[in-house]
């Protein structure tokens, strides 16, 4: 029975009849499994932090619980997958980030100039800065990675002679320069859409104010391009972050290189669901961090 | 109604499919790497060539099987093996405990020691690990040789490559300074012009528990029938001289070891 509404004393409609037609009965015996599925999943990767938190929990403990926690310490054999490869992948993580991290560093100044040309009116610094764009967001980051490492190596002669030789020959150089090449493409074309997206009015408007151009430039079309960059430089970012798995196979040890290896000693699928784990926490905390700035960018529009 | 009769007819292919698995070994897929030579190797125009795929024939034949090669990276040719991509392994895998707790071996086909190659000019005095010191030290991942120099030359600063060709160009252009892998990998590598820039520095004394007692056919672990017909067919080419006749097309030695 539904009590009448006090105030009018109308009932509220009759409950619409929802009856157990076999579409529901399905969906409802789909989802039983994919839940059960995760459960499974999440006590299993679990398992693995067992001997980690009794630890941590021994000196709060007391009593027969004290006991029973440092005797599973003791005699259970916590021979689990994070307890063996925990650090290796702390350390690929650490590399990981810092090949991003550099890497879209000297993207983003290599951009600023090539956006620059690429919107130059002569055709001498836009034509070159175009096939340099078109070049490295047409191929593989793969294949740019195996060109430059590899096929540097071959010129070994004529880059010793030169005395570049000792840059080409570490592999983590080599991966840096690849990716910033790559970013720098993509980041010079998100600066410049950005940019040109700022009407010509408000080049006008600042010159009639007697603006000179480096100070309409920084002071009001840049702050305005920002707002339009962002998402999509936070787009870069993410595909740079799982772009530089590729950096496993021209053997530096970032997250996917210490992934492959401990895989390869264990033949333990969730080496991989740890490396997604770590890769979608990354991602994560990006995600939230720009939110953040566009909160702070936009907070003028906001009523 | 929709949604059950394609419930009832994912179930029909999964019954279909799983029949299947009631097995009659009339036919076996074989993985192999095709990127070891003189073992398993590709040809330019693609044919699988060498010892491991000779070997291979000889046994299907010997087994009066028809047998399908299926190339595989050899990262992934265990879980492949598992997945079922194929039926067994023949592509010098080494039947170490690490590898028995995923899948079950044949006896060995062959057993060679590993060894250590450098340049011509290299300074490094000898296969210890005090020698390798701070030397950067190539090997193919997820073998027996990468495990060995992880554990037993800890002192080198270990690259991993995914197939043999990429240490070749990077140890070829002084990337690295030394390349672990078998002895008779690098000895065929340095006949050739390719090798022309590397000599061997030694022969490791190979670790039991490590680097197995020599190269097995994996097979799964539910498959014990086909895995007792490919240890017959097994002592059978040894026994009639095919054996033989294969290893002296391939090596001037006898590669079956003691």
């Amino acid at each position: 029975m539904i009590a009448p509404n006090p105030r009018t004393g109308l009932k509220p409609p009759p409950l619409a009849k929802r009856p157990w037609t076999a579409t529901k009965i399905t969906g409802h015996v789909l989802m039983a499994f994919w839940a059960i599925s995760g459960v499974y999943l999440l006590t299993y990767l679990l398992g693995n932090l067992e001997k980690p938190i009794l630890e941590l929990a021994l000196p709060f403990l007391s009593g027969e619980w004290e006991v029973y926690a440092s005797d599973r310490i003791a005699t259970h054999k916590f021979d689990s997958f994070l307890g063996r490869y925990g650090d290796k992948y702390i350390s690929g993580f650490l590399v990981t980030l810092k090949i991003v991290g550099l890497s879209l560093l000297f993207g983003a100044a290599l951009s600023i100039p090539i956006a620059a040309a690429r919107s130059s009116k002569w055709k001498i610094l836009s034509r070159p800065a175009y096939a340099y764009v078109y070049f490295f967001r047409g191929t593989p980051l793969l294949a740019q990675t195996f060109l430059i490492y590899y096929g540097f190596g071959s010129f070994r002669p004529e880059l010793q002679s030169i005395g570049l030789w000792w840059f080409f020959r570490d592999a983590f150089y080599c991966i840096i320069f690849a990716f910033s090449l790559n970013t720098s493409a993509y980041q010079a074309e998100i600066l410049r859409g950005a940019v040109q997206n700022i009407s010509r009015g408000q080049w006008e408007g600042a010159q009639a104010l007697g603006l000179s151009k480096p100070v309409t430039f920084f002071k009001i079309i840049l702050p305005q391009a920002l707002m339009v960059a962002l998402r999509p430089y936070g787009n870069e970012i993410i595909l740079m972050i799982k772009g530089s798995a590729i950096a496993a196979i021209i053997t530096i040890y970032d997250l996917m290189g210490e992934t492959r290896r401990a895989y390869s000693r264990t033949y333990d699928f969730q080496a991989y669901i740890w490396a997604a784990v770590i890769y979608l926490m990354i991602v994560e905390t990006l995600r939230r961090v720009w939110d953040r700035i566009e909160a702070r960018l936009t907070r003028h529009l906001i009523r | 109604m929709r949604v059950l009769r394609m419930a009832a007819a994912a179930v029909a292919i999964l019954a279909v499919v799983g029949g299947a698995e009631a097995k009659d070994w009339s036919k076996v897929r074989i993985g192999t790497e095709g990127a070891y030579p003189p073992f398993n190797s590709l040809t330019a125009d693609g044919q699988l060539i060498g010892f491991d795929v000779d070997i291979a024939k000889a046994l299907c034949e010997e087994m009066k099987v028809e047998c399908e090669f299926v190339t595989s990276d050899w990262d992934g040719i265990i879980p492949g093996l598992q997945a079922g991509k194929f039926d067994a392994i023949i592509a010098s895998m080494s039947i170490t405990e690490e590898r028995k707790q995923k899948v079950d071996f044949t006896n060995k086909y062959y057993n060679t020691p590993p060894a250590i190659a450098v340049p011509k000019d290299s300074k490094i005095a000898g296969t210890s690990d005090a020698d390798l010191k701070g030397i950067a030290l190539g090997a193919q991942s997820s073998t027996t040789h990468s495990n060995y120099a992880e554990e037993k030359l800890p002192s080198a600063d270990l690259k991993l490559y995914p197939t043999p060709d990429e240490y070749k160009l990077d140890i070829a252009n002084g990337r690295i300074d030394a390349v672990v892998d078998d002895v008779v990998v690098l000895s065929d590598w340095l006949a050739t012009d390719d090798g022309a820039c590397c000599k061997i520095l030694g022969t490791l004394t190979p670790d039991l528990v490590i680097n197995g007692e020599g190269a097995g056919i994996a097979i799964r672990k539910e498959d014990g029938e086909l895995k007792d017909m490919m240890n017959e067919a097994l002592a059978a080419i040894l026994a009639n001289g095919k054996y033989k006749e294969i290893n002296d097309k391939y090596f001037t030695f006898d590669v079956y070891g003691g």
